[in-house]
């Protein structure tokens, strides 16, 4: 019982502080709706100095900056796609973290299951060739007879 | 056919290694800018050099030229300085600046070292022109047609080689569109 308890804090011990817990400024809105779309929206746009962040994680001086700004438009009754054009206007598709289905893009939002696709493609065409072939025996009669001593022990000496 | 499968996966991993070789000589902090072909953003400032002054994108009409954002907590800024300073002089060129997040007084320490090359500088404390301008790092290099349209950035210090290649035959280019 105790080593279990042992275990389970140092399990806890190497559990990861999410990310999201630290970057964004502790401001609160005070409409409950208004603030979870606060949140959504940061999680949506990329911070575009360190860009594998999202404006939500990151601490950089821009995504403090953009986050005011959003804060400020929100508070002044913006909606959210106004806010994420404003965002495109200025920082190109580049700041979406799904980026609209355009011609640019088609690969990006496609190639997964294009990729798929030939995969199942190929997959299907290996096994109908191979049953077509059919099974051919490839270990003659002689050394079945030796496999089946072995796996019996016979053969230990 | 059956020869033709063996090759499909040699092909895609030869397919795959191209993809990562050309993306290995593309450098991910260059974001192509929505604002290239627009006309530049509004915005006013207070100058730098003199706070009851207003600057702005108004000023920017008429001629080529460049803006440059610039911090004097940018040390990437000081490497550029020369270049950029030799470009506005060299060929004549209205050099404009936007002083970003920073404090006046360093900024004006900054400019007293290293000299002046600015016809002015807009004073962007707050970083709201910045955003506007879609600025991500400093220093970013502008250039301006005579329209006040965005034609060109760079993101980055400037080079001398950079000035040469894309540069000046682009300034050479928007001159005649504009004489």
């Amino acid at each position: 019982m105790m080593k279990k308890t042992t275990w389970l804090l140092l399990l806890l011990l190497a559990a990861p502080i999410p990310a999201w817990t630290q970057g964004v400024d502790p401001t609160r809105f005070d409409d409950p709706a208004l603030e979870a779309r606060y949140r959504d929206l940061l999680h949506e746009l990329r911070c575009t100095v360190c860009q594998n962040q999202s404006l939500a994680d990151s601490n950089a001086g821009l995504a403090r900056d953009l986050r005011r700004e959003v804060r400020e438009q929100l508070r002044a009754g913006v909606s959210d796609a106004r806010i994420t054009e404003y965002m495109v206007a200025r920082y190109g598709d580049f700041v979406l973290y799904r980026p609209p289905l355009s011609g640019r893009t088609l690969l990006l939002w496609t190639g997964p299951f294009l990729l798929l696709a030939l995969g199942l493609g190929a997959l299907l065409l290996v096994a109908r060739q191979s049953r077509r072939a059919g099974v051919r025996p490839t270990v003659d009669a002689a050394a079945r007879e030796r496999a089946r001593r072995l796996l019996e022990g016979e053969d230990k000496a | 056919m059956r020869r033709l499968l063996f090759l499909l996966p040699m092909t895609l991993l030869l397919l795959l290694g191209l993809f990562l070789l050309v993306g290995l000589g593309l450098n991910p902090r260059l974001i192509p800018s929505p604002l290239v072909d627009r006309p530049a953003p509004a915005f006013t400032l207070p100058a730098l050099e003199d706070p009851e002054r207003r600057v702005g994108h108004t000023d920017l009409q008429g001629r080529v030229a460049l803006v440059n954002v610039w911090a004097s907590w940018c040390t990437s800024c000081r490497r550029e300085h020369r270049v950029l300073s030799d470009l506005a002089r060299r060929h004549d060129l209205p050099l404009y600046g936007i002083n970003y997040k920073d404090e006046r007084a360093d900024a004006l320490a900054y400019l007293g070292r290293f000299g002046n090359p600015y016809r002015w500088n807009g004073h962007d404390r707050e970083g709201r022109a910045g955003i506007d301008w879609g600025v991500y790092g400093t220093p970013e290099t502008f250039v301006l047609d005579a329209d006040g349209r965005i034609r060109y950035k760079h993101a980055g210090p400037l080079t001398p080689e950079r000035v040469q290649r894309e540069i000046l035959p682009l300034v050479a280019r928007l001159r005649q569109e504009d004489p």
